[in-house]
């Protein structure tokens, strides 16, 4: 390798030496800028969207219905995040253009939080354990059990999802968390084989050291497998957590009644109450505001550590 | 020492079967067992309503050959597969690679993914409003730069490619991700040595970067793949119009998905789309191993 390219590493253009060299340098500066704009372009059309979720929950029904779509709203009110919100009063309601279908959005939201932080907490805690017995314990069918735990990952849902709501529905669980929580808290394919890379990943020196001293393997797993994997833990648990809060096949059928119902379903509920001729579009998009928050809020605190483990999972 | 090695062995199997209780007793009641009875179901007439069903030997199958919603269902998924599959890939590629010569930004790389992270029943519905024929932002912006105004979803002939779009928007970030990660395995001096030999831009990415990239490519593939052939919130979130039957306009929309989901829970044929739902386990499985195989996915050339 000549001197030249060591200090030049990547670029193709800039390797070659000469008179041309300023030439194919003006060249590439043009064409990084345009990858530039284009990937400005695609970051554009990637955010619109949610500005325009936010412009209409800004703005009254009766204003959207004049067909103005300036980028601001016309006249900014709040009214349609303090309807979801169940905190305007009936005039007001009727003023914006409310269709009086009812969306309970603080019941809907506590119910999905807590089904999310239990399907969450409980598969992590399953998947990890079971992810310690695939990497670190030695036994005898090891590879064969984890190939049959990882063959489901290829039952489509909708599969076992008849056979569930039987079952969930002959032990009289439908409709209640027990039974909408039932199918995921145990485990998902995904969650294992996940966890079980990095716990492949951990140093076996360690765990010698605490043989030696004479911890046994739940020791071993939750003094020092657990502190140690801490980060691709949390991470595991912001995954399951942003899934667990996307679902909505399972809970459409599983827990429709209110006292379970979750945000997803709800929403969509909201929208097939519409009546034909107006629909509340505000109503809807403010409720809609609302209901991506958390993970949006979850996403601001935590933006690196998903985007790590995105990658993570395109690697392994 | 051979004796303490196996006693060490059975202790490990003794320990690891205590791990894998939870995980394991949830494998066998909600994969495992509703796998195997989904099977025997779809020979069955089985129904909901009733709570019971006959063996009916191979009827749902045959039914499934003679029912043209079926086929048209099919239809749907496959060319709403093969355009996020054709159009995500690509622009996914693209991105990937000028993340990848631009910038290190993590900020990017996070608004990319956002889509991702939103609920498809959200991303549905947002959608859905962009897209409304009358007040919908985009056909007044269609209307200001002369195209004028779509029907979208609202359209029998564009509601497939509009869902298609509508899912490439969600989720080509998190597939250029995947790739961009990929990209980051392929040693630099690579690079270097094919530039010393004259190679352009287009030339290295035919010759290093597609050929190296080829294993995260099969694993994106198949993603993508499995993935969009079980579109479901989407398409029943944003078509049949507000208020109207998910699958609409006409049942041009109609995935494989809220078909199943359709003979199940509203016309009360449990058996009927557990059959429909194996030959799609089946078909699923066919596809990954196609593709495993197709880019010899599990090996790389970088080891």
């Amino acid at each position: 390798m000549s001197s030249t390219t060591k200090t030049s590493p990547v670029r193709p253009g800039a390797s070659k030496a000469g008179g041309e060299a300023g030439r194919l340098l003006a060249r590439l500066r043009l064409s990084r800028g345009f990858a530039w704009l284009v990937l400005f372009v695609i970051i554009l059309v990637t955010l619109f969207p949610f500005f325009w979720i936010l412009r209409t929950a800004l703005t009254t029904n009766s204003s959207l219905f004049t067909g103005d779509q300036s980028m601001l709203p016309p006249e900014p009110t709040l009214v349609n995040f303090r309807r979801v919100l169940g905190l305007a009063t009936d005039e007001e309601v009727r003023a914006a253009g409310g269709s009086g279908a009812e969306l309970r959005f603080w019941l809907y939201l506590r119910n999905s939080v807590v089904f999310s932080t239990l399907v969450t907490v409980g598969q992590v805690t399953s998947c990890a354990m079971a992810a310690y017995a695939f990497a670190r314990l030695k036994w005898r069918g090891r590879d064969a059990v984890f190939y049959v735990f990882l063959s489901s990952l290829m039952v489509p849902p909708v599969f076992i999802l008849i056979p569930n709501f039987i079952l969930l529905s002959d032990l009289d669980l439908l409709d209640t968390f027990a039974g909408l929580v039932a199918p995921f808290i145990f485990m998902t394919p995904f969650m294992v084989f996940f966890l079980r890379q990095f716990f492949l990943g951990i140093s076996s020196e360690l765990e010698e050291a605490a043989r030696l001293d004479g911890a046994g393997h739940v020791r071993i797993f939750a003094r020092i497998c657990v502190p140690v994997m801490a980060a691709p833990l949390t991470t595991a648990a912001i995954l399951a957590y942003v899934i667990a809060w996307n679902e909505f096949m399972w809970p459409l059928v599983a827990g429709n009644d209110p006292s379970v119902r979750v945000l997803t379903v709800g929403l969509s509920v909201f929208r097939s109450g519409q009546p034909q001729a107006a629909p509340d579009w505000s109503g809807l998009m403010a409720a809609t505001v609302l209901g991506a928050l958390p993970v949006i809020l979850l996403f601001l605190l935590m933006g690196r550590r998903i985007v790590d483990s995105i990658q993570f999972t395109g690697i392994k | 020492m051979r004796e303490r090695w196996q006693r060490l062995r059975q202790h490990q199997g003794a320990v690891a079967s205590l791990f894998l209780l939870p995980a394991g007793f949830g494998f066998a009641i909600f994969y495992l067992w509703p796998s195997l009875r989904a099977l025997y179901m779809s020979f069955t007439d089985y129904s909901l309503l009733r709570g019971e069903g006959e063996l009916v030997g191979l009827q749902n199958y045959e039914d499934m050959i003679a029912d043209p919603l079926f086929w048209q269902s099919m239809r749907v998924t496959g060319l709403y597969v093969l355009i996020n599959i054709v159009v995500q890939t690509i622009l996914a590629l693209l991105i990937a690679v000028m993340m990848d010569r631009l910038t290190r930004s993590v900020i990017i790389r996070g608004i990319l993914v956002l889509p991702w992270l939103i609920p498809q029943v959200v991303v549905g519905l947002l959608w859905l409003w962009m897209l409304d024929p009358r007040l919908g932002v985009v056909n007044h912006l269609l209307n200001v730069v002369g195209i004028g105004s779509q029907g979208f979803l609202g359209s029998p002939d564009q509601v497939v490619p509009s869902l298609a779009g509508i899912n490439t928007w969600r989720f080509v970030g998190y597939t250029a991700l995947l790739l961009f990660a990929g990209l980051q395995m392929i040693p630099k001096h690579l690079y270097e040595s094919a530039a010393l030999d004259g190679a352009g831009e287009i030339r290295m990415f035919f010759r290093v970067t597609l050929p190296l990239l080829r294993p995260v490519l099969a694993l994106v593939l198949v993603l993508s793949v499995v993935g969009s052939f079980q579109v479901f919130d989407l398409v029943q979130v944003a078509t049949g119009g507000i208020g109207g039957q998910p699958g609409g306009p006409a049942d041009s929309s109609l995935v494989i998905y809220v078909y199943i989901f359709r003979q199940a829970f509203n016309f009360n044929n449990a058996g009927y789309a557990a059959a429909m739902s194996a030959v799609l386990a089946v078909l699923l499985a066919l596809v990954t191993v196609l593709i495993m195989r197709g880019l010899r996915g599990s090996r790389s050339d970088l080891a």
